[in-house]
């Protein structure tokens, strides 16, 4: 009797063990390994140690997976691993590689301690109550959280995840993995604590509440589908004929939790709040990292499971770009923080992705030269991920008593103060302006291409009005920054450590290299071609 | 020298302007001396390639390098291409030559300035130019040479811009050179039209097949340019103002060499100007009418600069009139134009150093007997004044009898005209010379006229001996004509009378200029300008109201307009600008509305949100 249930319970003789294609998925291996350390040396290591072995750990862990991830991209491989859990194809190898760097800059962002007398961006103690006397000792004795390394890591190895996964339970726990550690983060600054962690707060019960929709959304598409897997989803959209409510309501709930994660209007709401309220090195990975991990995901998605019924999801996310790219760049025109300033110019960024996005500009659908949606996205997010962590860097740098001086009265006559920071500052603003010789134009240019090829021409023609307005906030900083007079009690500009330096130098060289010879990140774009399944 | 390195001649010059310019103070100390040792050098690169051209079969000489693809839109390809030819090469001497010894001139004159190393910096960024627009193979490149010049010569003319006048000239030349720019990029552009490339070889080769309308109209764009740039009426304007500039300017480039470039472009397009009739006597026309006009203005002048400037338009008439007769006028416009550079810049600089001793005064009615105070600066003035005149044997003698010759063979009012204009020269020119270095001397106790030091007569010396020998260009053996035949083309002339008879008259109509001249300055001259003066002086003095002219016909008309266009954009662009602004700022300031900070109402939105994505959907399904 308990020998036959033991064999009902537990089929030993049927069990095989799952495959795992350990060397195509070691760039994630090695960065969750990494964090996983990580957290232990937090619990090993004494506190003076940490700091130094917490950064060493993250950038060795983040080096050895880019490179793992280069010999992927020279062998070209594409296959799904992990018994159809995770496809490592060409999109998503992109992907890896660019968040890996983008996550080398950010951690770099992350150590620095030289712009703030010694001290870290980050809180000393988080459970500290803001303004205690706690918080001053903890100040005092320069303690800080060197948990934010592994955090890190385990949310770039969460958006690596989520932007490989070939199975919408994966995808939701990628997801999981890559926001938890983000909410975590958010509340982390050491300056302007209360704005920080209600930044947290509100970034965590909104991304949960889309996250409720998400999790609604793959339930139904089971319900439709019978599997979680992407290539089933798109087989049982070519065969069934029956389920189609199911079908329907399961796409728009999936779609409502991917466009929360890309900054998407009418799902937008947290940004402007969250990006002001997080450190703004935590913006910046945010606004860059996430933001990719976010779009490939929805492509992924969209593309391989959902392909088969894009004629009835493309109007309403046409609908959804043109509402993103004309609320984001409208809204912004009124904002007087440099950081909501630029959480709309990333909400306007992401409608110019969706254009192409929804462009549906694809080998399959006819489209047989020219640049592919799939393309020109990952082109585009490279042109504008650099930037904006520049850019991010540089407002850590523009500090008074208060720590950083965010609103943009304080940015009057900086270009007096500092020609040099102004003038970078405004040459990435002039790159998201999307002005020619700079990454934002060609990446304009891509999607654009992809939109126009692929049929969406009146996204193109309300995208380039909406560059036009955008272009009116962009300039209105330059002017302020150039053309007003430097009031007596301007902030200080802060002198950069290299960290920052390095992060606003790579931001600086990407604008330019992308925007005067686009050639080679195109080909590698190009070469990554399209999603498998 | 291997005919690959010309672009050294260009090179060479244009690194010394940057590193004269770019360097700052630092060049302050041996900037004048790098600023003259550039020009030397391309003038030995210029020899170099000279003779090592004479070795050569006349067809063989032209030679073209490709330096660079310079752009590539679509069919329209633009190769950086330099051609160095018997004509280029010619230019090439001139320019480095006459400009090397300007260089040097400049290094006495400009000893007190102190700027004289941007002063430096800008003559070589002239040279550079000047030697692209004749070395280039490609219209458009020579378009930039164009510019180059145009720019080096407003900022030369401007040097002393504390000067308001001097200012002002600077920007009169620039404004009126740009009217003549239009002709040439005009020109450009109709030749990508027409033949797909601006390259010399392409369109001389295509200029055949062309209706005449449109080698008309590439004549005339070409005229127009030609006209900005030699200040040929109806642009000559600027060229009187433009004596603002440093004497040395005025010598290199307001008379030896930049002004001359309309000549240059209208012979080297020769093979358009073959293939229509009408726009070639358009050029005769306008050669001729400012060879008379220019002569007029030289009779009225008491400013020695402004004289001699006046001189230099009408001498450039006589170029431009003998370039517009054809095959039968290149050689000597060409001619003319070398002994031209040669005894105006000898005089310029004569007059330069006159100035110099006069502590920069400028008016001959202040001068008089200056002859004995400045022994060298006279006899060499006296060479450029006997070679202007056309007295044989000087260098101009040759050059102008040709082109009046020419002009009779023609057409018989033409040659009138010219042998008019030579007239009227002899007459200024001798009155030049009476009222500065005859007569009594009419200066101010405080001013001690000396010579100039031996850095400025030095090359006086060599250009008065250029202009005594200039002629032996064409007397030894009609050399000249050989030596361009292959570029240009040459037919014989055969003018109503004898070579001999011809030449007899000319220089009796010039000793009747003189002996007018003698008659009426022998006597005393006031040291103020009369005022109480006849309508043909008035008419002279006034620049034959060349200005009023302009006044009239352009620049009100033109300030009306843009009147009316400022008050449309401050009431219809600014109104819609503002408009739209106010607008979105508006709709931006609702939105905003929306963003409450509060967590309940973003979840809202988000339910709201959700909703609509799944009626959108529905929507198009049932749709």
């Amino acid at each position: 009797m308990s020998a036959v249930l033991m064999t009902q319970v537990l089929p030993l003789a049927d069990f095989v063990a799952p495959k795992i294609e350990y060397n195509e998925l070691a760039p994630l291996l090695v960065v969750f390994g990494a964090a996983c350390v990580g957290v232990l040396a937090e619990a090993f290591l004494p506190r003076q140690l940490r700091h130094v072995a917490q950064v060493a750990l993250a950038l060795v862990g983040l080096v050895v997976a880019a490179v793992l991830t280069v010999l992927l991209m020279v062998d070209d491989k594409k296959l799904i691993a992990a018994q159809g859990a995770i496809s490592v194809d060409g999109p998503a190898l992109f992907t890896w590689i660019t968040l890996l760097t983008l996550t080398v800059i950010s951690v770099l962002l992350f150590a620095e301690r030289s712009v703030d007398g010694g001290l870290s961006a980050f809180a000393g103690q988080a459970a500290a109550v803001p303004g205690s006397e706690a918080e001053r000792e903890g100040t005092a004795a320069k303690v800080e959280h060197t948990e934010v390394f592994p955090l890190t890591l385990f949310a770039v190895g969460g958006m690596m995840l989520f932007a490989s996964a070939n199975d919408l339970l994966i995808m939701f726990v990628a997801l999981e993995v890559f926001s938890l550690p983000l909410y975590l983060l958010c509340g982390l600054a050491r300056r302007r604590r209360l704005i920080s962690q209600e930044a947290a707060m509100k970034y965590f019960l909104l991304g949960a509440f889309a996250s409720a929709f998400l999790l609604y959304g793959i339930a139904l598409l089971y319900g439709y589908a019978g599997t979680m897997s992407l290539g089933g989803i798109s087989d049982a959209l070519a065969t069934k004929t029956s389920g189609d409510a199911m079908l329907l309501a399961g796409t728009g709930l999936i779609a409502v939790g991917l466009l929360f994660k890309v900054g998407a209007v009418p799902f937008h709401s947290w940004t402007p709040d969250v990006y002001q309220g997080a450190p703004t090195p935590v913006t910046g990975f945010m606004a860059a990292c996430t933001k990719i991990a976010a779009f490939i995901g929805l492509m992924r998605v969209f593309y391989v499971a959902l392909g088969g019924s894009r004629w009835d999801w493309a109007p309403m996310m046409w609908i959804v770009a043109i509402l993103t790219m004309v609320v984001g760049s409208i809204v912004a025109l009124t904002q007087t923080d440099v950081k909501r300033m630029l959480a709309y110019s990333s909400i306007a960024h992401a409608g110019f992705l969706l254009t192409a996005f929804v462009g549906l500009s694809q080998a399959g659908s006819g489209v047989t030269n020219g640049i592919t949606s799939t393309q020109a996205v990952l082109f585009y997010l490279v042109c504008y991920a650099f930037p904006t962590i520049g850019a991010f860097a540089l407002v850590t740098l523009v500090r008074d008593a208060g720590g950083e001086a965010t609103h943009l009265s304080r940015w009057a006559g900086l270009g007096k103060k500092s020609p040099l920071l102004a003038g970078i500052f405004a040459f990435f603003l002039l790159g998201f302006a999307g002005i020619p010789l700079t990454a934002g134009f060609t990446g304009k240019w891509a999607v654009f291409t992809a939109a126009w090829t692929g049929g969406a021409w009146p996204l193109v023609v309300v995208a380039v009005l909406c560059s036009l307005v955008a272009a009116f906030f962009y300039v209105r900083v330059i002017v302020l920054m150039f053309f007003s007079d430097l009031p007596a009690d301007a902030p200080d500009v802060a002198l950069p450590g290299w960290q920052t330096t390095t992060a606003v130098a790579l931001g600086l060289a990407a604008t330019v290299v992308l925007g005067v010879v686009p050639g080679p990140v195109l080909a590698l774009a190009s070469r990554a071609g399209e999603f498998i399944r | 020298m291997s005919h690959e390195l010309m672009w050294l001649l260009v090179a060479i010059p244009a690194v010394s302007a940057a590193i004269l310019l770019l360097g700052g103070k630092a060049t302050n100390g041996w900037g004048h001396l790098l600023g003259t040792a550039a020009p030397l050098a391309s003038f030995v690169c210029g020899v170099l390639l000279f003779f090592q051209m004479q070795g050569l079969d006349g067809e063989e000489r032209s030679e073209t390098i490709k330096l660079f693809e310079w752009f590539s839109v679509g069919s329209i390809q633009v190769d950086v291409t330099l051609l160095i030819d018997q004509l280029s090469i010619l230019f090439v001497l001139l320019i480095t030559g006459v400009g090397s010894l300007i260089h040097i001139y400049s290094i006495g004159y400009m000893a007190h300035d102190a700027r004289r190393r941007r002063f430096f910096g800008y003559l070589n960024l002239f040279i550079a130019s000047m030697l692209l627009l004749v070395l280039a193979a490609d219209y458009l490149v020579v378009f930039v040479g164009w510019e180059g010049v145009g720019l080096a010569s407003y900022l030369l003319i401007g040097f002393w811009q504390h000067k308001h006048s001097a200012a002002t000239a600077a920007k009169k030349a620039f404004v009126v050179n740009r009217v003549g720019d239009i002709g040439l990029s005009l020109a450009v552009m109709s030749m990508w039209a027409l033949f797909g490339s601006s390259a010399f070889t392409t369109v001389n080769a295509g200029v055949e097949g062309v209706s005449s309308t449109w080698g008309t109209l590439l004549g005339l764009m070409l005229l127009l340019a030609a006209c900005g740039k030699s200040a040929q009426v109806p642009l000559q304007s600027w060229l009187l103002d433009a004596m603002e500039g440093p004497t040395p300017v005025s010598a290199l480039i307001h008379a030896a060499t930049m002004v001359t470039a309309g000549v240059y472009l209208v012979v080297r397009s020769h093979a358009i100007y073959e293939v229509t009739d009408a726009a070639s006597t358009a050029v005769v026309i306008v050669g001729t009418v400012t060879a008379l006009v220019g002569a007029i203005i030289g009779c009225a002048k008491d400013d020695i600069k402004k004289a001699l400037a006046g001189s230099t338009m009408s001498q450039i008439g006589y170029m431009m009139l003998a370039a517009g007769l054809g095959p039968a006028g290149y050689v000597f416009a060409i001619f003319h134009l070398l002994t031209h550079g040669f005894f105006k810049a000898n005089m310029f600089l004569g007059a330069g150093s006159v100035m110099h001793g006069m502590n920069d005064d400028v008016n001959m009615r202040h001068y008089g007997g200056l002859a004995k105070y400045m022994k060298v600066t006279f006899a060499t003035f006296a060479f450029g004044y006997l070679a202007i005149l056309g007295i044989p044997p000087f260098a101009g003698f040759f050059s102008k009898d040709k082109i009046i010759e020419a002009a009779f063979a023609d057409n018989l009012v033409i040659g009138l005209c010219a042998l008019l204009g030579a007239g009227i020269t002899a007459f200024y020119m001798t009155r030049l010379m009476l009222m500065t270095f005859f007569g009594e001397k009419r200066w101010e106790k405080d001013v001690h006229p000396h010579e100039s030091p031996a850095v400025m007569t030095g090359p006086l010396v060599v250009l008065a001996a250029l202009s005594l020998g200039g002629g032996a260009l064409y007397f030894a053996g009609h050399w000249i004509v050989e030596w361009l035949e292959p570029v240009v083309g040459h037919e014989e002339h055969h003018p109503p009378v004898s070579a001999l008879v011809m030449t007899l008259i000319t220089l009796a109509v010039v000793a009747v200029g003189i002996v007018i001249a003698v008659v009426l300055y022998r006597r005393d001259i006031p040291r103020e300008a009369p005022v109480q003066v006849s309508p043909v002086t008035t008419f002279a003095r006034r620049d034959v109201y060349g200005d009023a002219l302009n006044e009239a016909v352009l620049m009100r008309p033109g300030q009306y307009l843009t009147r009316t266009l400022v008050w449309l954009d401050n009431r219809g662009v600014d109104g819609l600008v503002n408009g739209l602004a106010a607008l979105f700022g508006g709709l931006s300031g609702r939105l905003r509305r929306f963003q409450t900070g509060f967590v309940r109402s973003y979840a809202l939105s988000m339910v709201f949100g959700a909703a609509f994505v799944v009626v959108a959907l529905l929507a198009v399904r049932l749709s």
